[in-house]
């Protein structure tokens, strides 16, 4: 059936099953291969985008529910990589694979939107259902606070991936 | 910093090891070429036979806007080496990091050697054959430079991709010098002098991720992310009892579903690594295919190993510990004997589960068969040469009739050096006569791995009245047949405390399996480490020693070799005053003296590990709730690879992702089998207790520690790889602060099945 979606702020029509995952429609049939396949049950988070901005897992959700809805994926979330959050996991340079990134920073961002200043339980609440197999969580704690100070107006810092995540710089 | 330059008579380096190609680019731009032999050590791991002739090992490229474009030859798997490998070159090439592009290498065995990334391997075999690359690129700028003001190479100083000649104070780009650079006689790759590390500007350096951006953007990069035209999306159901065949399958049922095109039974064959038995579906649309594939009903045939369980696993061990060894891997002094007259005996059983290794991007490759009938192919695989000859086999191919281009992997850990997704995809894609894109499940992933195998440790040791360890013997109950241990499930004659125990015996009895198993980051010492620093925890107990101060005594009454050792032997095996210094550093600066004065509840464990080249002691502080629930609070790790730490960045990273790995295993990763298959299929939601049957649980950062503390001892050793080796001392050095916190030894993994209430 046809169903018209609004993903990264254009309107975009497509045929497939009410009841096809977006999580496919978006990479097969829009070509938007940023968001991640990993486990089609809700489990790893690979498949974040926003809904009407808010972060929610798209592997086993119907198209149809999302009709309508505001999406923005990782492609939409600043195309050039200029969101704080983008700002922040290039300075700390969090990813190892990369994978399971473009999740985390999608929860980040939603985190952000409502809680501004978020500690660190604050941050592993939200990012508790994102799975990093290759454990980049101590980066990914502190480029969620990096990204805090840049959306505050901090500057963004240049350098060489220096995560300064922990005791040694 | 001055070189002179000697390029031999001829132009040519007669040796074979290593020789340049040079070629003039339009533009006035420079194109270098070094030609080398594939590493000795790399083709046990690529499954490859060394070239017959030399081969293209990496390019630089130099255009006349100063632009350096730096070939990235191995498959990027989240370790760095797309960004660690340029830097060699790049470093002694002397440009600015900041000018430097970098472009992934296909898969291409006649010019690059070793495209492999698994055991460590990629900096100790590259460190200097790609520095010599970037070197020689440098003496040819000077050579060009010398040429055009006419003054000596010897005069000339470079920085930075600018060459300066400092009495007449002229400089050049090297962009500007390429063109002449490009007709000047290469120098031989191994007389091309190397920088003095003192000078090193890029090495040692914190580097980010060349491609960063592409990540944060979300580019389609990873394998998962091909389109090729007309693709189709397959995917391929085996059966759950491995290897089993097919006995019937309702393709008509299957064909008939919206949106496949394709449904046909592979037959396969009894390689565990390569194609087995199947039904293939295909498709236009991979959801479509899933939705299908659920209304496909599989007749397996019976299986030789359909009985196999974990159960049975665990009572086979029993059994061998009840009887005498298969045989005996090391036997120092008199173990029997010694054992009667020690002062103090401990005994001691230890196992662990088979896991898997769950990289996040799910199995998957793209394959395309050419009108010229080559097989053309988009793989994340860790062992490319591997799966070429994999391919070329399952479809009768001569191998340079494969074409691979590598992708970034979402994650390796040892899971893509075996290859049955290119397998499958390429003989799908031939059946289907249409280009195919074959993503496993999670559910085949979990259930399809090369897993990581179990084991069963029987332990006795004996200290004298003094604390000194004097008897130690262990029974490995393992996987195997015959001579010949499943892969991954063996045990050498170099596992410590061998050398260090005067009697000292490991056996070992193996028991068949029907089950694949490989390689996972760290392989066998991801296992051993748990088992062997964990039972020498409980000798320095008996001993009444602290656990640092037990092993650094020990370490330093090494019992000298009964025959002379060779040069080969003496290099592969562990240093034991590299340990000494990793042992101590880390009780400096974990701050070790305050253990003693910890409150009940906390603990700190210390543990350390040689593997892969690397040294690593780690110490973990954490604390056990009375309910028996843990929390890491900190880990200090300190790592020994050598006399450089390339790029600091990713080695900080490899070391806290290591570490923290090990504890997401540690905390509830199990593999079970049950009537011969895994019991396992998907990740744990996070609402279930970690460790719950039918769930595997990958760490969650909830339970990531606030700090990784990582330090490096530098020695004057070349330097070794990170990827693996700071994994293995992660899990007993745990197990040790769980023991001081709540007086519980573990002895059996995973932690989600061992009750650690106290009071």
């Amino acid at each position: 059936m046809a169903i018209t979606l609004k993903v990264n702020g254009a309107s975009r029509t497509v045929d497939v099953p009410a009841d096809m995952p977006l999580l496919w429609v978006l990479r097969d049939e829009l070509d938007l291969k940023g968001t991640k396949y990993g486990c089609g049950a809700n489990r790893c988070g690979a498949c974040t985008v926003h809904i009407n901005g808010v972060a929610q897992r798209t592997c086993t959700l119907p198209v149809s529910r999302a009709a309508g809805a505001e999406i923005t994926t990782i492609e939409g979330l600043d195309a050039k990589g200029a969101h704080a959050v983008q700002q922040a996991w290039e300075e700390l340079d969090v990813p190892q694979c990369g994978y399971c990134q473009a999740g985390q920073m999608m929860a980040a961002a939603s985190l952000l939107a409502k809680t501004p200043k978020p500690t660190d339980a604050d941050i592993d609440t939200a990012l508790n259902t994102n799975l990093c197999r290759c454990a980049t969580y101590l980066r990914i704690r502190a480029a969620v606070h990096r990204a805090a100070d840049i959306k505050a107006g901090g500057a963004a810092v240049g350098g060489s991936g220096n995560g300064k995540n922990d005791g040694e710089g | 910093m001055t070189t002179s330059l000697k390029p031999d008579a001829n132009g040519v380096n007669t040796s074979r090891r290593d020789f340049l190609k040079v070629t003039a680019l339009a533009g006035g731009g420079i194109m270098l070429a070094s030609y080398a032999e594939p590493l000795e050590a790399l083709t046990r791991l690529g499954a490859a036979t060394p070239a017959a002739e030399p081969t293209l090992s990496a390019f630089i490229r130099i255009t006349a806007d100063n632009i350096v474009t730096i070939t990235a030859k191995n498959p990027e798997i989240g370790q760095g080496i797309k960004t660690m490998l340029p830097m060699l070159i790049a470093e002694e090439l002397d440009v600015d990091w900041a000018n430097v592009r970098i472009e992934q290498a296909d898969f291409d065995p006649t010019k690059y050697p070793a495209q492999v990334a698994g055991g460590s391997t990629a900096t100790p075999t590259n460190w200097i054959p790609q520095r010599r690359v970037g070197a020689a690129g440098r003496a040819m700028i000077l050579a060009a430079a010398a040429k055009e003001w006419n003054v000596p190479a010897s005069e000339l100083t470079t920085a930075k991709g600018v060459v300066s000649h400092t009495s007449s104070g002229k400089t050049a780009t090297y962009g500007a010098l390429a063109a002449t650079a490009a007709t000047m006689t290469p120098p031989a790759l191994d007389a091309v002098p190397l920088k003095d590390p003192k000078n090193f500007t890029i090495i040692g350096t914190r580097k980010k991720t060349v491609g960063i951006k592409d990540i944060t953007t979300g580019k389609p990069i990873f394998g998962l992310d091909v389109t090729v035209p007309n693709m189709h999306y397959a995917t391929f159901v085996k059966a759950p009892v491995y290897a089993a065949k097919v006995a019937s399958a309702n393709l008509d049922v299957v064909k008939a579903q919206p949106g496949v095109t394709h449904a046909f039974v592979v037959n396969g064959t009894d390689n565990l690594a390569g194609l087995k038995a199947g039904v293939a579906i295909v498709g236009k649309n991979w959801w479509l295919v899933q939705e299908a594939r659920k209304k496909l009903v599989v007749q397996w045939a019976e299986h030789p190993t359909s009985q196999q369980s974990s159960t049975a696993f665990a009572a086979k061990a029993k059994e061998f510990f009840a009887a005498a060894p298969h045989r005996t891997i090391r036997n120092d002094g008199d173990f029997d004997t010694a054992i009667k007259s020690a002062a103090k005996v401990v005994e001691a059983e230890y196992s662990y589960p088979f896991i898997n290794h769950a990289t996040l991007e799910p199995q998957n490759c793209t394959a395309r068969i050419n009108a010229d009938g080559t097989c053309e192919m988009w793989t994340t695989s860790q062992t490319p040469q591997g799966g070429r000859a994999l391919v070329a086999n399952t479809l009768g191919l001569k191998e340079d009739q494969v074409v691979m281009h590598m992708m970034r992997a979402g994650g390796g850990f040892g899971r893509r050096l075996y290859n049955e997704p290119l397998a499958e995809v390429a003989f799908i894609a031939r059946e289907a006569k249409v280009p195919v894109k074959l993503i496993w499940t999670r559910e085949d992933d979990m259930q399809h791995d090369q897993f990581r195998p179990g084991g069963f440790h029987k332990f006795t040791a004996g200290v004298d009245a003094n604390g000194k360890l004097v008897a130690f013997r262990d029974h490995f109950a393992t996987f195997g047949q015959g001579e010949r241990f499943a892969s991954s499930a063996d045990i050498g004659p170099g596992e410590y405390p061998a050398r260090f125990v005067p009697n000292l015996r490991i056996d070992a009895s193996v028991m068949p399996l029907g089950v694949p198993t490989g390689a996972l980051r760290a392989p066998r010492s991801n296992a051993l480490s748990f088992a062997f620093q964990g039972f020498v925890d409980e000798c320095a107990a008996a001993a009444g020693k602290d656990p640092i101060q037990f092993r650094i005594d020990m370490l330093k009454a090494e019992i000298p070799p009964s025959q002379p050792l060779t040069p080969q032997q003496q290099a592969g095996q562990m240093d034991a005053k590299r340990v000494i210094g990793i042992l101590e550093m880390v009780r400096d600066v974990s701050g070790w003296s305050k253990r003693s004065s910890l409150p009940k509840g906390t603990g700190m464990g210390v543990a350390f590990y040689f593997s892969h080249r690397g040294y690593f002691a780690e110490v973990v502080q954490a604390t056990v709730s009375k309910a028996g629930v843990v929390k890491v609070d900190k880990v200090w790790a300190v790592g020994d690879v050598g006399s450089e730490i390339i790029n600091p960045n990713h080695a900080e990273q490899q070391v806290q992702g290591a570490v923290l790995d090990a504890m997401g295993q540690a905390y509830g990763q199990e593999i079970t089998f049950t009537a011969g298959k895994a019991d396992q299929s998907n990740f744990s939601p996070a609402t279930t207790a970690s460790g719950s049957a039918a769930n595997f649980p990958l760490l969650r950062i909830r339970q990531a520690p606030p700090a990784v503390e990582v330090h490096w001892k530098k020695t004057e050793f070349s330097p070794t790889g990170i990827g693996e080796p700071a994994m293995p001392p992660l899990i007993p050095a745990l197990m040790g602060a769980i023991h001081q916190a709540t007086g519980k030894r573990v002895r059996r993994l995973p932690l989600s099945k061992v009750d650690l209430k106290w009071s």
